[in-house]
């Protein structure tokens, strides 16, 4: 089945930006005072900001693991950061599956085997939308538990990849991701000392030939994200 | 049972000293941003006092007015305490507090004020008006959320602009903004005092929030007109406990007004 | 031949190399993986001949026995009295170790430590699954008097004591305050007079923004100096 706009060559996008270009980022560490780690990641117009609390107590009991602390995440959407209407506050199927991706994104890095029977909880927050909010809130949750203290294999950092037409483009807006040629997108997170890939998915289509192409602009991508949040992780001790 | 700070916190008090060395009616650095979500929200702002941190949204919609104003819009507010911002606080849905926030603090002040004019948020009597929604966040709890949570949705109301309004297909543009604020014609300005061993303090820091007997919060108007009371609290108040109270928050109510004043 | 990617007190982040090659040995907030030593955590790099150390700047308190802690009594049992010390777990004080008196069996546990009192107390045991057993028997461990709880990022603890003790003595000298640090991140500060408390606490606080600066002492010697206007003769207040 051919779709309508194959072979359409993407000349420029929307917003100027190159192909593997990503929006401007800003991001900050220790912005929650009561929290024990907490960070600040803005990408383009897309804000996430994390706290996390923990290790703390895990109930009801049989919840618990001996094995070590359990991680929880919560994604949430401020009602005023939808850029239609307003988003009705609650979870939502959408939400719940961004909890447990973004669990599964941060766990592989993680050592929680000093705490058992315990939890560490991490919550995130989107004050403002513009595409890639599960990459955003997953590079502020990392940023967040290692400004806690946490043991960590590695940073984890992640965006957006997409397709338009037949073009293979980094970081997605809004915009892109509702273009009238047609989009795919595809969050990725990975460990960016080694490579491993912790989230991977994927709305829309590829061809199989062009999954390297995918997977070289992610890399390329996530190599500039995780600069920035180590930048940020250290700043708070450099005065 | 008093935990040995708020044993504390009575001890300082007694020699008219607070913790962090301010005076009694000394409010922490109050600090006001507006459109911090400028891309998604119609009005939004961030609130700092101290290590305090709220931030609110406003947004707008058409939808049907209540039957007996037909010719009005409506406005609801909205407000978290997101476990985000205090190891107190626990996921789930808006808590007593919350409501208590939304309904006393935020809510009560804008429509006693009459700062807005419910009548040109309408456009077509029984059918059509502007609903505007206010939903404010806590970001950090250092104490004295109430204030900052009343601070911000007044902060965002003002940045607030109307969208773009298509009348032939009848709907809302959200990504084209006009021009039109909403036209707030009174500043109230919520201002909570705690009383503690006949001592009365504003802006209470976490350890004398806990150290409290009672705490009353007054919102009030450009010229001093009381349109909110909410007291809280175990303990009870006493005619001239009011009396003062309002006094105190009358006055920094209007320090606060002029903070909002000259930063928009 | 291994080579050095970064330098004696750098700040580093998890997942940084240090070193590569087979040279060295990892220590602190750092490990090998494979022929690279990595950062585990954010915090300093500390060489010192074969090792490699990373000094972490935050961390999540692990109790080892011997830490002295500082808690609230959360809840009395029969025998025990458990002490919420901001760990997932509370710590056990058993009937036998609550106090160097004998307390006998049936006695009302509420007269030596109730609900809501903090203690300072000590770890003697962690058993496998993180089970901790406290002791109220030993030099200076005691219920506390009225004061100040803070708390402050486990990590620092080490530099608010100070090598041997030197900057929490030097804290308590300069403001006339009693301070004692938990080993948890848990710090009370007791003074007779409370805009000395007040300084005490932000010379203590100003040590946990700065531990990783060099010549601290001598900054937090001269900042209570200066709140405290320095002279013996202004003992009025």
């Amino acid at each position: 089945m051919k779709r309508s706009w194959e072979g359409l060559k993407l000349i420029k996008r929307i917003d100027g930006r190159k192909f593997d270009e990503l929006r401007p980022i800003e991001a900050e560490t220790g912005v929650i005072p009561r929290a024990d780690g907490s960070a600040r990641f803005k990408i383009g117009n897309t804000e996430a900001i994390a706290a996390v609390y923990g290790p703390r107590g895990l109930y009801p009991k049989f919840l618990q693991s001996q094995e070590g602390a359990i991680l929880r995440c919560y994604y949430n959407m401020m009602s005023f950061s939808g850029s239609g209407e307003r988003v009705r506050p609650g979870p939502s199927r959408r939400s719940k599956e961004i909890n447990l991706i973004t669990e599964k994104a941060l766990f592989p890095v993680l050592d929680l085997s000093e705490f058992p029977g315990s939890t560490v909880e991490v919550y995130i927050e989107l004050l403002q939308t513009d595409a890639g909010t599960r990459c955003a809130g997953i590079n502020a949750a990392a940023m967040a538990l290692a400004d806690a203290g946490f043991q960590m294999r590695d940073i984890v950092s992640a965006v957006s990849i997409g397709r338009i037409g037949n073009q293979i483009v980094a970081d997605l807006n809004n915009e892109e991701e509702h273009h009238e040629q047609g989009s795919t997108d595809i969050p990725i997170a990975m460990l960016p000392r080694t490579g491993e890939i912790s989230l991977f998915q994927m709305d829309g289509f590829i061809k199989q030939n062009e999954i390297q192409e995918v997977l070289k602009t992610a890399k390329k991508a996530i190599i500039q994200i995780a600069k920035v949040q180590q930048e940020a992780l250290k700043l708070r001790y450099k005065k | 049972m008093k935990t040995i700070t708020v044993t504390h916190v009575l001890a300082s008090l007694e020699k008219d000293i607070r913790f962090d060395g301010r005076k009694f009616d000394e409010f922490r650095k109050i600090e006001v941003q507006y459109g911090i979500s400028k891309k998604s929200a119609e009005g939004s702002a961030r609130v700092k006092i101290g290590d305090t941190e709220v931030v609110a949204g406003v947004k707008m919609e058409i939808g049907k007015p209540f039957p007996d104003n037909p010719d009005e819009g409506t406005i609801m507010a909205n407000v978290e305490l997101l476990p985000l911002s205090s190891p107190d606080f626990e996921t789930g849905p808006p808590d007593i507090k919350s409501i208590e926030l939304a309904r006393a603090v935020i809510d009560r002040g804008i429509r006693e004020s009459k700062t807005l004019d419910f009548k040109k948020l309408c456009i077509k009597k029984g059918e059509k008006v502007w609903m505007i929604y206010i939903d404010a966040y806590s970001i950090n709890d250092a104490g004295n959320l109430a204030d900052a949570m009343g601070i911000a949705a007044l902060a965002a109301l003002q940045d607030a602009k109307f969208p773009k309004y298509d009348e032939k297909s009848e709907r809302i543009v959200y990504d084209e903004k006009t021009k039109k604020k909403l036209d707030l014609s009174q500043l109230p300005i919520p201002v909570t005092v705690i009383k503690i061993k006949g001592k009365y303090l504003l802006d209470p820091s976490l350890e004398e929030e806990k150290a409290k007997e009672a705490r009353l919060t007054i919102t009030t108007v450009d010229n001093g007109d009381i349109v909110a009371f909410q007291k809280g609290g175990n303990g009870t108040l006493t005619e001239e406990d009011i009396l003062k109270m309002v006094e105190l928050s009358t006055k920094k109510g209007k320090e606060i007004r002029k903070l909002l004043k000259n930063e928009k | 031949m291994g080579e050095f990617k970064v330098n004696d007190k750098d700040i580093v982040v998890p997942g940084e190399v240090l070193v590569t090659g087979m040279d060295y040995l990892p220590a602190g907030g750092a490990f090998r993986d494979n022929d690279e030593v990595v950062a585990s955590q954010v915090g300093i790099v500390n060489l010192s001949g074969r090792l490699i150390k990373v000094v972490p700047l935050n961390w999540r308190y692990s109790p080892k026995r011997g830490d002295i802690v500082i808690g609230k009594v959360a809840d009395i049992s029969l025998s025990n009295w458990f002490v919420d010390f901001g760990y997932p777990n509370y710590g056990a004080i058993p009937l036998k170790d609550g106090s160097s008196d004998y307390i006998p069996r049936g006695a009302d546990l509420t007269q030596y430590y109730s609900h809501g009192d903090y203690v300072v107390a000590q770890i003697t045991k962690v058993s496998k699954s993180k089970q901790i057993d406290l002791t109220m028997k030993g030099p200076g461990l005691r219920k506390l008097s009225p004061g100040r709880i803070i708390n402050v990022n486990p990590a620092k603890i080490p530099r608010i004591i100070g090598k041997q003790g030197s900057m929490v003595s030097m804290i308590k000298q300069m403001t006339d305050c009693k301070v004692i640090a938990g080993q948890n991140g848990f710090i009370w500060i007791s003074g007779f007079e409370h805009n000395k408390e007040k300084v005490a606490v932000e010379a203590v606080i100003m040590v946990e923004k700065k531990a990783h600066i060099e010549g601290l002492t001598d900054q937090v010697k001269a900042f209570i100096e200066k709140e405290l206007g320095g002279t013996k003769i202004d003992k009025k207040n």
